[in-house]
């Protein structure tokens, strides 16, 4: 009998390219551009297991609201091709479990924390902002607007430049001033710029583009919708071009706002994609299901792929898509006419 | 704590209607307990359009010899991912996760416990039924399917267990009809004061409620469908009654996969019963 070969990743032998990582969002200044994305990683505890979360960017945690919530019945999962739907209901402890309980085991544990909030009204939003106002440990807040507002019948936040606008307004009006707040906008409206603008007026730090766009998966055994809530969200590389188009878009109509790209990601190179169309940082979704270990490769992998370009700075890439068309020329020396010609 | 690895695929072996996975995971059967799971990746992390891990019960462990630590998995060609699974030949990689949730509990006391698989659920029966004995645990075993191709592991329940009763819903093995038209009377011959099951919801909900009728405990380990098996993605979540009489939705990865079976709330299964914790109120969520 031969034996098997095994064989070991073993990582860590080529030294780290010399680009410098740094990243901000608005004043939040971070090691790393890769965190995690609202949703996709719990609280931490879980993918600490497989990584340093000290390590990321930061950790955007998954959105919480004020009560404790069951989420939707199941099915909440379909597998799509390049991607998955999802319709899990923003099961949480309630922020009150969540500070206890999440919050205080990051702040132990010493990682950067974005806390995602959500609420079903423009109150429950302020009322989370306050709470969160009093704790220590929160370097950025993240508002998902991609909930169905209790006031509009049930239209997202999202959805309109006035009720995106109004979250953001008041939380910002609510939150201590020094921490930046960024509004997580959802793809699937007309004119995603008009938003932008929108939430930008209204005070907030930076975008989140983008979250999930909404889809529907009818399972051909039962003939039935395959999740129980119908419609989900699509996730997962195969909406990394919606990503990029949005974040594209945003930043063609607003050069400077900071921008916390989210979309598809899951290697070095799809990260620099969302990087040179406009995004300052960039989270790892969906990615992390398949791979938890994900975050900290793609952080290698990025740096790599910067210096492989010549960037001595992530800060530089930023944008970098964007650039005017003569930056590109190159000056050439007239090359010499070989004599025999 | 888990571990992911990059597996190499030793052998897949035909059992019956289904296939036996043997894969390298160095140091994961030192951790590995009866009833813990493997979530595998399908296809290349970097470029398989198949997201979603796939979660299987360890059927053995084998810490030594010249793999350096395998693990077994039993696998049903059902659908894309298990497919390619199935395709994987000796040297080729396969990303695991394992070992991964709650294993069965283990008596303290030398007590008799009858063990139920329906289907390929038997598959981390016998490595439960190797510990139980070596407790001094009385072990029966109990086996069913829809046919006798669809039974997993026959051969070693009669290795590790006093009585071993198959059934099969076609009569092509055994007793015609279901594992529970049996467990009645298996618990009863063998005094049976613990009830290990793995299977279909279906199975566990009648085995959890006659184990209860009877006053005996029962362990159950769910098949849910899930995204990671980690606990971050809360898709495989079923209604689980606390010890503070408290209805939660609880994943099954983490906080599962094996339950007490009176706390779970199995004609519930798919919905969020309105009893709940945070279960939406008249408008939904």
């Amino acid at each position: 009998m031969t034996r098997a070969v095994v064989r070991f990743d073993t990582g860590g032998d080529l030294p780290a390219p010399n680009v410098d990582m740094t990243a901000t969002l608005s004043t939040f200044e971070m090691p790393s551009p890769i965190l995690t994305a609202s949703g996709c990683a719990a609280a931490g505890r879980e993918l600490d297991q497989f990584f340093d979360v000290t390590r990321l960017g930061a950790m955007v945690t998954k959105s919480i609201m004020m009560e404790p919530r069951s989420g939707r019945a199941t099915p909440r999962i379909a597998e799509t091709p390049s991607g998955m739907l999802n319709s899990i209901g923003l099961q949480g402890p309630g922020v009150h479990a969540f500070l206890e309980q999440d919050l205080a085991w990051l702040r132990e544990r010493g990682a950067r924390v974005i806390v995602s909030i959500a609420g079903g009204t423009t109150q429950e939003y302020e009322d989370l902002a306050k709470i969160l106002r009093t704790q220590e440990g929160i370097d950025a807040i993240e508002v998902n607007i991609s909930c169905p507002n209790v006031a509009d019948r049930g239209q997202v936040f999202a959805c309109r430049a006035d009720s995106a606008a109004g979250v953001v307004a008041s939380v910002r009006r609510s939150s201590d001033p020094s921490i930046p707040i960024l509004a997580k906008l959802s793809p699937d409206v007309t004119d995603l710029a008009t938003i932008a603008v929108a939430c930008e007026r209204a005070g907030a730090d930076g975008l989140t583009l983008i979250n999930t766009t909404l889809g529907v998966v009818v399972d051909t055994d039962t003939m039935r919708p395959a999740l129980a809530g119908i419609t989900g969200g699509l996730s997962g590389p195969a909406i990394k071009p919606i990503a990029v188009r949005c974040i594209w878009q945003v930043r063609e109509v607003l050069p400077d706002i900071p921008i916390l790209g989210v979309g598809g990601v899951r290697s070095g190179l799809d990260a620099l994609e969302l990087i040179l169309a406009g995004a300052n940082a960039v989270s790892v979704g969906t990615t992390v299901f398949r791979d938890p270990s994900a975050p900290l490769r793609i952080h290698s992998d990025l740096a790599v792929a910067l210096a492989d370009r010549g960037f001595e700075r992530l800060s530089d890439a930023v944008s970098f898509a964007h650039r005017e068309p003569d930056l590109d020329a190159v000056e050439v020396d007239e090359p010499e006419v070989p004599e025999w010609l | 704590m888990p571990i992911q690895t990059r597996g190499e695929v030793v052998t897949v072996r035909r059992a019956g209607a289904y296939s036996v996975l043997t894969i390298t995971a160095p140091g994961v059967p030192e951790l590995t307990r009866p009833g813990h799971f493997a979530a595998l990746a399908i296809g290349d992390l970097n470029t398989s359009g198949l997201l979603l891990r796939r979660a299987f019960s360890i059927h053995g462990v084998q810490s030594r010899g010249i793999y350096g630590g395998t693990i077994d998995l039993v696998i049903s060609d059902v659908g894309e991912g298990t497919h390619w699974l199935l395709q994987r030949r000796r040297g080729d990689a396969v990303d695991i996760i394992a070992p991964l949730g709650r294993p069965f509990a283990l008596p303290r006391e030398p007590v008799s416990c009858t063990l139920v698989g329906g289907g390929y659920g038997s598959a981390p029966l016998f490595m439960l039924a190797e510990q139980l004995r070596e407790r001094g645990c009385r072990v029966d075993i109990v086996l069913g399917a829809a046919t006798e191709q669809r039974l997993f592991g026959v051969l070693e329940a009669k290795r590790s267990a006093t009585t071993v009763t198959i059934t099969t819903e076609d009569g092509s093995a055994g007793e015609r009809g279901r594992v529970t038209d049996q467990l009645e009377m298996v618990m009863e011959r063998a005094g049976s004061e613990v009830v290990y099951a793995c299977g279909p919801m279906g199975m566990l909900a009648a085995v959890s409620e006659l184990a209860q009728v009877r006053g005996a405990y029962s362990q159950c380990a769910v098949e849910e469908s899930m995204a990671c098996g980690i606990g971050v993605c809360m898709s495989c979540v079923i209604p689980v009654i606390g010890d503070d009489g408290i209805t939660r939705m609880v994943r099954s990865c983490v906080e599962g996969p094996v339950f007490r079976g009176e706390r779970v709330r199995w004609d519930d299964i798919g919905t969020v019963p309105a009893d709940t914790l945070g279960a939406p109120t008249a408008g939904g969520h």
